[in-house]
């Protein structure tokens, strides 16, 4: 964000005539202060069923902002909504209501579609085609200069490790090697922002690292990524924030340890018994017979004791809990957990 | 022409191209070299009505099936294999993607109608020695032959613009037999009555007219067609084509892509 | 939006194309009017036609069968009086069904008859329906409407004998034996005709024949009461000793209760020779008594 800031000043003193000689998306390739995704009530209701009179809700009102530069990781269950929302943005779908913008402009703007990069989730290319041919033929849509294509793709080629493959027909690609090539179109015309749906599904551990470290090359690019998955180890390991999506709703949005931060500081204690104290009604709950695990903050820690010492229980034990996102993302899961509405509201701010 | 639109249409040729489509040429060589020998051999007189008549279908014939086949894939493969959502999420448009779709499998049957033509013009040259200079109508017929190719395609689009490829192809097909048919309907313009009257002239209209289009017969016995029957039936082709692109247009910007 | 741009012009396309395409078709088809109909039977081998047809010759049949009834329709609405398409048609579709009866009845009725009114190819239409009893020996119809075609012909022999074979095929019916007794008997006949095609116009289900039926039965009326009215005319001739200059005339003389008018209620006519005839032969195709002498049916 500091570099953004200072190239912000810096366009403002640069003189007029700097962004006359510029393509015309240049205003905003070097304006920081523009979100690259600004998503604002988006909503999307199918109608299904043999006379499509019957609506079904895939997309509850959705709003938030990705920065540039930001690594954003867009989690979810299967069919919690994300592709949907995905495709929406890639302007596949449209949404019923609600608008969103990319680098502040139209989704239908070509000069924006000209700065983003996506990978479909499973991508298939046209397998008659080579890595090579596939490449080219996407930069001359997305209008690179034909005199710049050639040696553009060959760097594309060799920074997804397919440089001894430029040659070979798709069809005879490994699933591995299929995203990578789709990873490779993805960033070939130097996008701003670059969108990936379910990046690391089907990948072996190997493969799954290799792009862990290719999304984090790209930030260091200075390019926004914006990525969907429900793997939430690779999130919690890239993203510099998150977006929570279940069942077509938004359940939070912010950095990862903003949104654990609800649920860090606790401790379980379990306890021997079956009378559970007024007090610890609602954070306890039976796990075996005779056995009661209640979690708390670990302020309360000493007042749990005392209690249960009071009512003549025996201590089982005293463990602090760790947090993961995994943690939070189960707890926004189940709808009537309590604390994620809170976390939920803490999130928002 | 956006270059977007030739590049998508240089990219159907090649797809048409890898997948062998062309190799429908061999068949169709093989199919004239054995017709020329063998008429040749065995009629009289009527060796050029033959080769004309048999080679002028045939043409017809391979590239209206070449251009259901692949028309009816040009979208709806791409949605499947969801190769298209890489297409569009670049600057392009969709009416771009449907006319350099349209474009490509047209540049394709072009090519193909093109080899075609020298094949039937060799095997003219076999059996009767010479050309006439009425030959050249023959030229006319597969012009004809072309726009009639042109005009499958853009309805194979079309209806692949909305509807599943298998129902895709038995519409385009069926319009492609109804259009064949157009005189017959008139026909029945002319016998019927009031609501029955009113669908006909509704059909006529509707449905391409590719008894106009069809001078197979005309040219096989060397009559040629005016200048003027050239000019305004590819005038009548190419607002045709407009007229369907455009509603394929039309459907496809409105459609969600699931 | 964009998009909605787009959307709007293609609209506006779609509607703008949708109407010249319209405009360019009607102006192609006047370019080419005439061609219409002689290109469907370039193909006039009905062999070859069988083959292409990849076994559905049945169904192309029907295309041929109901070009050409349209041929005729159009021929017969423009008053053109040329039906040179109709043996090819109909030969066609017979050797793609032999057994569409339909068309042999058709084709005995239009074929057969003389040219204003039908193609004026007797042979063929004799050759078409023999074609169609070899097929379907068991349709009295056929060996019924060889029968009209041989006495169209004056051929009452081999009309009487045609209605002799059909009246032995199982469900013939009855009169099929009298006709071949009357024709026998009294070929040459106004009252025979008249029988005939009464029978004709009362079996029938083919509107087309029906009415083709009525305008014999019109004109066979028309014979009769022009004969009747030249023998009154000739016997006044024999009492007076010369010929009526009017229908007036004959009233006066108490031999006439008015002056006659025609099936269609228009006025006999007379003419200076003792001939009687009516006002408008046109009305009359297959009259041959009640003519204008001289009077040549006119082509439109």
């Amino acid at each position: 964000m500091q570099t953004s800031k200072l190239l912000n000043v810096l366009a403002c003193h640069l003189p007029a005539e700097t962004f006359v000689t510029l393509p015309p998306y240049s205003v905003a390739r070097y304006n920081f202060s523009v979100p690259a995704i600004e998503i604002l009530g988006l909503e999307k209701v199918y109608h299904v069923g043999f006379w499509r009179k019957r609506p079904k809700r895939a997309l509850h009102p959705l709003s938030f902002v990705v920065e540039q530069g930001e690594i954003f990781g867009f989690l979810g269950p299967n069919g919690a909504g994300k592709t949907t929302t995905l495709k929406m943005l890639m302007g596949l779908v449209f949404p019923t209501g609600g608008s969103a913008k990319i680098l502040g402009m139209d989704l239908d703007d070509p000069r924006m579609k000209a700065q983003i990069g996506f990978l479909p989730e499973q991508p298939y290319f046209y397998d008659y085609l080579t890595a090579h041919e596939l490449l080219r033929y996407y930069g001359q849509l997305s209008g690179v200069n034909s005199k710049q294509l050639t040696a553009r793709v060959d760097t594309v080629l060799e920074h997804v490790g397919l440089k001894d493959s430029a040659g070979v027909q798709l069809r005879k690609f490994s699933k591995g090697m299929l995203q990578r090539a789709g990873i490779a179109q993805a960033i070939l015309h130097d996008p701003k922002v670059v969108f990936l749906d379910e990046p690391m599904s089907g990948l072996d551990p190997m493969g799954r690292r290799e792009v862990r470290v290719l999304i984090e090359q790209l930030k260091n690019e200075g390019k926004t990524v914006f990525f969907s998955t429900h793997i939430l180890s690779d999130a919690e390991a890239l993203c510099d924030r998150v977006a929570i999506l279940n069942q077509g709703m938004l359940r939070g949005v912010g950095a990862v340890e903003e949104l654990t931060a609800g649920l860090r500081g606790q401790v379980e204690i379990v306890w021997a018994g079956t009378s559970v104290p007024p007090s610890l009604r609602s954070a306890a709950c039976r796990i075996a017979g005779d056995t009661v695990r209640a979690v708390v903050p670990s302020d309360q820690q000493d007042n749990v004791i005392e209690t249960l010492r009071r009512e003549k229980l025996r201590l089982i034990s005293v463990t602090p809990v760790r947090v993961s996102l995994e943690d939070y993302f189960m707890a926004q899961l189940s709808p009537d957990q309590p604390s994620a509405a809170a976390a939920n509201g803490k999130a928002a701010q | 022409m956006s270059s977007r639109i030739f590049h998508i249409a240089a990219n159907t040729f090649r797809e048409a191209v890898r997948d062998r489509v062309l190799y429908n040429l061999i068949a169709f060589a093989l199919l004239l070299t054995g017709a020329a020998i063998l008429v040749g051999q065995i009629s009289i007189q009527i060796e050029r009505l033959v080769v004309i008549n048999l080679g002028l279908t045939a043409v017809a014939l391979f590239g209206v099936v070449i251009a259901i086949f692949i028309g009816i894939g040009l979208v709806s493969k791409e949605i499947e294999k969801r190769t298209l959502y890489t297409v569009l999420s670049r600057p392009v448009a969709r009416w771009e993607f449907i006319a350099g779709k349209f474009v490509g499998l047209s540049g394709t049957l072009v090519v193909n109608a093109s080899c075609m033509a020298v094949g039937v013009f060799a095997a003219l040259l076999y059996v009767s020695r010479q050309l006439h200079g009425s030959d050249a109508w023959v030229l006319v017929a597969i012009y004809f032959i072309v726009l009639q190719f042109l005009i499958t395609t853009a309805l194979a689009l079309f209806f692949s613009s909305f509807s599943s490829p298998l129902l895709s192809a038995v519409f385009t097909f069926c319009l492609f037999v109804a259009g064949s048919f157009a005189e017959d309907l008139r026909g029945f313009v002319g016998l019927s009555h009031g609501l029955q009257h009113w669908m006909a002239v509704i059909a006529v209209y509707a449905i391409p007219n590719f008894s106009a289009l069809n001078i197979i017969n005309q040219v096989a016995h060397g009559n040629g067609v005016s200048g003027q029957l050239v000019f305004w039936n590819t005038a009548y082709a190419l607002v045709y084509i407009v007229a369907v692109l455009s509603g394929a247009i039309v459907i496809f910007e409105y459609r969600n892509l699931k | 939006m964009r998009r909605r741009r787009t959307i709007r012009i293609a609209a506006a396309l779609l509607i703008l194309s949708c109407a010249g395409s319209v405009f360019l078709l009607r102006l192609v088809d006047r370019l080419r009017e005439n061609a219409t109909l002689e290109e469907t039977i370039y193909i006039s081998s009905p062999r070859l036609l069988k083959h292409l047809s990849l076994g559905y010759e049945g169904l192309l049949a029907d295309v041929y069968w109901t070009r050409a009834v349209q041929y005729f329709g159009e021929q017969h609405h423009n008053d053109s009086g040329e039906y040179k398409l109709l043996w090819p048609l109909l030969n066609i579709t017979t050797q793609l069904d032999p057994h569409l009866v339909p068309a042999y009845e058709f084709g005995a009725a239009f074929l057969a008859s003389r040219p204003p009114l039908g193609a004026g190819l007797p042979e063929q239409a004799i050759e078409l329906v023999e074609y169609g009893i070899r097929n379907n020996p068991d349709d009295w119809h056929l060996y019924y409407d060889l029968g009209f075609v041989y006495y169209d012909l004056k051929d009452y022999a081999k009309a009487s004998d045609a209605f002799e074979r059909g009246s032995h095929v199982p469900n013939a019916h009855p009169f099929l034996r009298i006709m071949a007794a009357q024709t026998a008997q009294h070929g040459g006949e106004t009252r025979t005709a008249q029988m005939l095609w009464t029978s004709v116009y009362e079996t029938t289900h083919d509107p087309q024949i029906r009415d083709n039926a009525k305008s014999h039965l019109v004109s066979l009326t028309a014979d009769l009461q022009c004969e009747e009215l030249e023998q009154i005319v000739a016997a006044y001739r024999q009492r007076t000793g010369r010929n009526p200059s009017s229908f007036a005339d004959l009233v006066r003389a108490g031999m006439l209760r008015g002056i006659p008018v025609d099936p269609t209620g228009t006025q006999y006519r007379l003419d200076d020779d003792g001939h009687v005839f009516v006002s408008q032969p046109a009305d009359f195709p297959y009259s041959e008594k009640a003519l204008p002498s001289g009077y040549v049916p006119r082509r439109r």
